[in-house]
């Protein structure tokens, strides 16, 4: 009798294993993409992801990354690849390029750079959505009806609307934000940051703010959160996280697009990759102007190529980074710029942070 | 007669050979089959463990960037005494070889290496890669056209800084980690006030980690004492307790504490309603949360091996010195305390060490002041990607833990520590 269970629970084991190792039925193919979760990859999910799969019968496997290049050069040096497309920012794709890491798009297959608005087509990757940091404040802290901030010098100014800010802990754009409130024209801000007297005098406007500076997050998904959670009043963050909050989740926050910097995000394939036909097909499907402008039925992020305008939710429209209304005073960001300085001024802020 | 005792002779068996020699023999054979028994582990230890632990130490000190990529120029420069400009020989190398690294991509881990020293180089080595002479130049021009691309291209600093980064091994990163910096002379300086982050880092980790585990030993010790001493079934339920933390992910118990301690959280609510202060405290984003998340993540390591080594007290010797004539608290810390100097020691320890390397607890729930130097690990492990000056902090880290270890050999004894 032992043996005889015995025996049936080897076999039952023995077959699960086989089941579930064994060769799948016919050969479906998956696509690997990283992104950086929460609302914006919901988005991504629904206008690109499930379009995709419904078209090509390729499955789309969603992984997230918090922008450690790290594991992509370890991706890359190993040979191990665990994604097919990864959805980079401007500086990672231009460090990501230069050391050899990514893969040089070839635009003849994707219909041409000139599809693309300017700054979009990047040798190492493609872009796919313009976004902005920007401040947010809490419409219940400041109704309407009284004085609200609308400026960026407003975010600095803690007589005129008091209470406990959130800033990004990183330089960029923590001084661009300091210098612009200081008075600096916007042609003239990283002229300004590349001298010492320049960084100075941004550090000295952020010493006004920093006693009022409760929380420097680090991760996208914190500005909101802390804006419901009453532990800040007005936070920097960017535009999308804000939209969302406010769209789908009902709450009363108000963005400031003066002084906002603007920005791209980028598809960036891992150099060597052996399957970047099928990393090709998927950006060219996500840069069909038609499926492109449906991304902005789901979040506040602006198309990057010029023909998808016409195919944007009107009623999304004013919500845009590059909506003419918000684009009275804003910045381009300089990539290049900190792709220098960065190292240095990200120092620079950690000692300001502990004196 | 099985053996001689003769004080002129030594001591033999049954086959003539000494009794000592024998014995030797028996005790070797004994420990190379205990050897044996532990070469498996010891061997999975070494490569999973050790060498990668010593490859990425010696990131800290390598610099193969600049010697891989310009082995002429590196080879060079070092002949070049540092003054005015190199020979334009380094010139003319320096063009065929940044040639050949921009056909690799590689050129942008030569600028990338080079502006950890001056910021600005980054771009300037990618700007210079574009418009490179060709190296056909004469020795007269050569130098000019450099100048011409670029006008750092003529100031000493720009190159000694290459040929500071030309040998294989480097101070750097580790006099970065230490907040120090070589000036153009060769010196060692300390870094410019506002850069100085790391070594006020460090006191700050070793202070917060000494803080927390004085927290973890006050709480800890009564609780093992309790569980200790109590029958087994009620122990067995509070050992229970103690370990159902670990049965939840660090992250979810740490946010946990989020949701908690926020102005607005449950603590604040019941405080506020049960009158225990009127006005709301911030209890998270500075040192308190931190205190708060990282003790009730590492009491489990303080209770567990105090609660081993006690549970082998025997509780007669407490009633013995009570018997004696002592009072109850002078039998406490003459007779029992002492016996549980080595669980105690055995958690200190652990609990120390441990708390040394946290950096997601800080994050999450302290400010700005309150990070530990693991979260600079982090940051140039992951986002800067200066594998450099990650290695050049754990270096740093495990010094200051090796230091402690010394110290607590010293006050303690290794041979003291129980974890059972």
């Amino acid at each position: 009798m032992r043996n005889v269970i015995k025996y049936s629970i080897l076999t039952l084991a023995g077959a699960a294993i086989l089941g579930v190792t064994g060769p799948a039925p016919g050969y479906a193919q998956e696509l690997t993409v990283t992104s950086w979760g929460g609302a914006y990859s919901m988005s991504q999910r629904k206008a690109y992801y499930e379009p995709f799969t419904k078209e090509f019968g390729i499955t789309v496997l969603e992984d997230e990354w918090d922008g450690s290049m790290s594991k992509v050069r370890a991706m890359v040096d190993t040979g191990n690849y665990v994604t097919h497309l990864i959805d980079a920012e401007t500086s990672d794709v231009l460090e990501g390029c230069d050391e050899g890491t990514l893969e040089e798009i070839d635009y003849s297959r994707l219909g041409g750079r000139d599809r693309f608005i300017p700054g979009a087509a990047l040798d190492c990757g493609v872009g796919t959505i313009t976004w902005s940091t920007i401040y947010a404040y809490d419409g219940d802290v400041f109704p309407e009806g009284g004085p609200r901030p609308t400026t960026i010098a407003d975010l600095f100014d803690v007589e005129k609307f008091p209470g406990p800010r959130a800033l990004y802990r990183d330089p960029d754009p923590l001084l661009e934000f300091a210098l612009m409130a200081d008075g600096v024209p916007m042609d003239q801000i990283f002229s300004t940051l590349e001298t010492e007297e320049g960084i100075d005098r941004a550090f000295a406007k952020l010493d006004e703010l920093k006693p009022h500076v409760k929380v420097w997050w680090t991760a996208g998904a914190q500005p909101p959160q802390l804006l419901a959670d009453k532990e800040v009043v007005m936070a920097t963050a960017w535009n999308g996280r804000i939209f969302n909050a406010v769209k789908n989740e009902g709450k009363n926050f108000v963005i400031v697009w003066d002084g906002q910097i603007l920005d791209m995000d980028y598809w960036v394939i891992p150099k060597g990759h052996p399957e970047v036909d099928l990393a090709y097909k998927f950006i060219e499907f996500a840069s069909r102007p038609e499926v492109m402008g449906n991304q902005s039925k789901y979040i506040s992020y602006g198309p990057t190529v010029s023909a998808a305008v016409p195919f944007i939710d009107p009623a999304i429209l004013k919500d845009l980074p590059t909506a003419p209304a918000n684009t009275k005073n804003y910045l381009n960001a300089n990539v290049e710029f900190w792709a220098d300085h960065s190292e240095e001024l990200r120092e620079r802020l950690e000692a300001w942070l502990q004196k | 007669m099985a053996a001689t005792t003769s004080t002129a002779e030594m001591i033999q068996t049954d086959d003539g050979v000494p009794l000592k020699l024998k014995l030797a023999r028996a005790e070797r054979m004994r420990k190379l089959g205990a050897f044996a028994l532990v070469a498996p582990l010891l061997l999975f230890l070494v490569v999973t463990f050790i060498s990668p632990i010593f490859s990425m130490l010696s990131l800290s000190v390598k610099n193969d960037v600049i010697p891989d990529a310009l082995p002429e120029t590196a080879a060079l420069i070092q002949e070049w005494d540092g003054t005015g400009l190199p020979s334009p020989a380094v010139f003319r190398a320096f063009t065929i070889e940044l040639a050949a690294a921009k056909k690799i991509k590689i050129h942008g881990k030569i600028g990338k290496r080079l502006n950890y020293e001056i910021s600005g180089f980054r771009s300037l080595v990618k700007k210079t890669a574009r418009k490179l002479p060709p190296p056909e130049t004469s020795d007269a021009e050569i130098i000019d056209a450099f100048i011409a691309i670029d006008k750092r291209w003529g100031k000493t600093d720009y190159w000694n800084t290459i040929k500071r980064s030309s040998p294989q091994y480097t101070a750097f990163y580790l006099l970065t980690a230490l907040d120090k910096r070589m000036d153009a002379q060769g010196n060692i300086v300390q870094a410019p006030e506002k850069t100085t982050i790391y070594v006020h880092m460090l006191v700050q980790t070793v202070w917060m980690s000494a803080i927390v585990t004085l927290l973890c030993l006050i709480l800890g010790f009564p609780v093992s004492f309790l569980i200790a001493t109590l029958p087994t079934r009620k122990s067995n339920i509070l050992l229970m307790l103690v370990l159902l933390p670990f049965w939840t992910s660090l992250l979810v118990r740490t946010t946990a504490w989020v949701v908690l301690l926020q102005t607005e959280g449950l603590v604040n609510d019941l405080a506020v309603l049960l009158g225990f202060w009127d006005e709301r405290i911030q209890l998270i984003h500075n040192r308190i949360g931190v205190y708060v998340a990282m003790v009730h993540i590492l009491l489990p390591f303080m209770v567990l091996p105090i609660f081993s080594v006690m549970k082998g007290i025997p509780p007669s010797h407490y009633r013995a010195a009570l018997s004696l004539g002592s009072n109850p608290l002078q039998s406490f810390i003459k007779v029992y305390l002492p016996q549980t100097i080595p669980g105690v020691g055995a958690g200190v320890l652990l609990v120390f060490i441990i708390s040394l390397g946290y950096y997601i607890t800080p994050a999450l729930v302290g400010g700005p002041k309150d990070q530990m130097l693991s979260f600079f690990i982090a940051l140039n492990t992951n986002v800067t990607v200066n594998w450099g000056l990650a290695a050049a902090l754990s270096v740093v880290l495990l010094a200051v833990v090796m230091v402690f270890f010394t110290l607590y050999n010293r006050l303690v004894g290794i041979d003291n520590l129980k974890l059972n």
